[in-house]
């Protein structure tokens, strides 16, 4: 395992480059526009999401360790990016059409989004508690900024302010379980740090306790980004009064970053057997995980705002994602990726729906929906189809995306896990079904048809078609078997 | 002055910042309960890495330095959203900004 040095990194870390000159040219850009036309900015910042697509499949994976040692660039690393950058990019289109943030605002609104895109780079790439959680807190502060973007709303500041509350209480608990963990053995270097825990674990000179305080102090950090039970508090408050393309993107792109650094954190440094012999984290993570989907799917149950209703569904998607991660096996981590593949479809189709709706009904309640079907069927139809797939429901993408991993959680015999699962998707066919129902059943008094722009049908059949196909496709499959790579190096 | 000594003061430290964000009904205090675990970790790794690692090996200093930077960044964007919220509740009390719930 070479790493490299900081000039001979510079080749490597392009894509990176290239998203730090577009967050600087947005800005830029929007100061010679003195705050007109910020459509050109987010041009602008759509560029700039291309480019640094196309650098980060050109660069590909080297299995390197760049700027001695501080991130790696492996395939793991590689997928998660174009995950993040899909997201950013529909994010992107998402806040063009949204009209409930202020457009001479827009500008630096964009050069946050790609800052936020930096930072979640090097959080799925960092190797280095340092780099863990300087990246971890480049995203957090830029999401704080983000949430509480609507300036004249309250429930706009009031996000902003539970969030970066429960998020500096969260990071600082981290940061005190890195201090341990540093203290502990001498080294900022996760895979170093896994190879003293271990020579301590086999010569009998650990303490498990402690190890295992650390790990809490720093799963609070971590379980905080995945909006894990009971660091789960932020979220349905903080999805709900941020704007809604800011939620769309914190319940793809800042979760998938989230379980990204876990991944690699937590099976670099603790997964030895001799360390969950005598401290069983994986245990404990299931438990979180089976808490995890039942608080979210129960809490969705009386929901009426569907903002507030696809939150606790994402917390209860968080819990299923923790079911794979809990297994210590390829297995596990490869039906992960491929769960994110899935749900970065359904769940950013189904928050277009709810962009669409809000800008031309003016509503987020579940009564805004009613009779939908009559007055806008495609959109409509396609609401069904992403909130069925969230569900799982065969054949619609989702269900495959469970079936993978509860055949992991299966495989590892961890039966009473994968019925707790099974029956939290019964649990939420409820919720996600009253929205349905809402759309094709119930009556309302507006009759009138909603007619959309093109446009907007055209980036609905975007997320449609795949939501339909991806389970047969299994290339897909493939790609997220490829990019397990070697996470440990 | 042992390490034992710099890291029992680091855990009260850690232990008072965490009693303040949760006790305290004062945005501003929260602050800085959050700013006292913050720098409860700085101090532990400038202690680490006196006491337990080689003298020419500066790490957890590099570390604690680039926490105290950290810090003072979530300070100006905590700060900045505390004055959003007074201008919009006219209260920087937790308990009454409390539009969202269920």
């Amino acid at each position: 395992m070479t790493s490299l040095t900081n000039i001979q990194s510079i080749p490597y870390f392009i894509p990176e480059l290239i998203l730090v000159v577009f967050a600087v040219g947005a800005i830029l850009l929007d100061l010679v526009n003195r705050g007109r036309n910020t459509e050109r900015v987010a041009y602008l910042a759509l560029v700039g999401v291309a480019a640094t697509l196309i650098a980060v499949i050109a660069v590909g994976s080297s299995e390197k360790s760049l700027f001695l040692g501080m991130i790696r660039l492996d395939s793991f690393a590689v997928f998660f990016k174009i995950i993040i950058l899909v997201a950013t990019a529909v994010t992107v289109i998402f806040s063009i059409k949204s009209e409930e943030l202020d457009p001479r605002m827009k500008g630096e609104y964009y050069a946050l989004l790609i800052a936020v895109t930096f930072g979640m780079f090097l959080m799925v790439s960092s190797k280095n508690l340092l780099m863990i959680f300087i990246s971890l807190e480049t995203v957090s502060l830029t999401s704080y900024i983000l949430a509480g973007f609507l300036t004249h709303n309250p429930r706009s500041s009031e996000a902003a302010f539970k969030y970066i509350t429960y998020g500096a209480v969260a990071s600082g608990t981290m940061l005190f379980g890195f201090s341990l963990l540093f203290g502990l053995t001498g080294t900022g270097d996760v895979v170093q740090i896994s190879h003293r825990l271990t020579e301590m674990f086999s010569a009998g000179e650990a303490y498990p306790l402690v190890v295992l305080v650390i790990i809490t102090f720093i799963l609070a950090g971590i379980g905080y980004k995945m909006a894990s039970v009971p660091f789960h508090m932020w979220s349905p408050d903080v999805y709900e009064g941020a704007p809604i393309p800011i939620t769309a993107f914190l319940s793809v792109a800042s979760k998938a970053a989230g379980f990204a650094l876990f991944i690699r954190l937590f099976y670099s440094t603790f997964q030895a057997s001799n360390i969950v012999g005598s401290v069983d984290w994986s245990l404990m993570l299931s438990i979180v995980s089976a808490l995890t989907m039942t608080l979210g799917n129960l809490a969705a149950l009386p929901q009426q705002n569907v903002k507030r209703l696809l939150a606790y569904s994402s917390i209860a998607h968080g819990g299923y994602l923790l079911m794979g991660a809990t297994l210590l096996t390829p297995e596990g981590i490869q039906a992960i990726l491929f769960y994110f593949i899935t749900y970065l479809f359904m769940n950013l189709g189904a928050f277009f729906v709810v962009v669409l709706i809000a800008n031309e009904l003016g509503s987020e309640t579940i009564d805004g929906y009613r009779n939908l079907w009559s007055r806008a069927p495609f959109v409509a139809v396609s609401m069904a189809i992403f909130l069925f797939s969230l569900t799982g429901i065969p054949p619609l993408a989702g269900f495959f995306g469970k079936w993978w991993l509860f055949m992991a959680v299966i495989k590892q015999e961890l039966y009473w896990l994968a019925v707790v699962g099974l029956l939290n998707s019964v649990v939420s066919l409820y919720y996600y079904a009253r929205i349905v129902k809402a759309m094709f059943l119930e009556s309302s008094d507006e009759t009138d048809a909603i007619s959309f722009s093109w446009g907007n049908l055209a980036l609905l059949v975007v997320f449609v078609v795949p939501t339909i196909i991806i389970g047969f496709w299994n290339t897909v499959y493939e790609v997220s078997r490829a990019s397990l790579g070697r996470i440990v190096g | 002055m042992t390490l034992q000594h710099y890291l029992v003061i680091s855990a009260i430290l850690f232990t008072l910042g965490v009693f303040a964000v949760l006790t305290r009904r004062n945005a501003i205090s929260i602050l800085m309960g959050i700013e006292l675990i913050l720098n409860s970790c700085n101090l532990n790794f400038a202690a680490f890495s006196r006491f337990m690692t080689p003298a020419e090996d500066i790490n957890g200093q590099i570390i604690a330095i680039f926490g105290i930077v950290l810090a003072a960044a979530e300070a100006a964007v905590f700060l900045a959203i505390i004055l959003a919220i007074y201008r919009e509740f006219g209260t920087i009390q937790p308990d009454q900004t409390d539009t969202l719930k269920g």
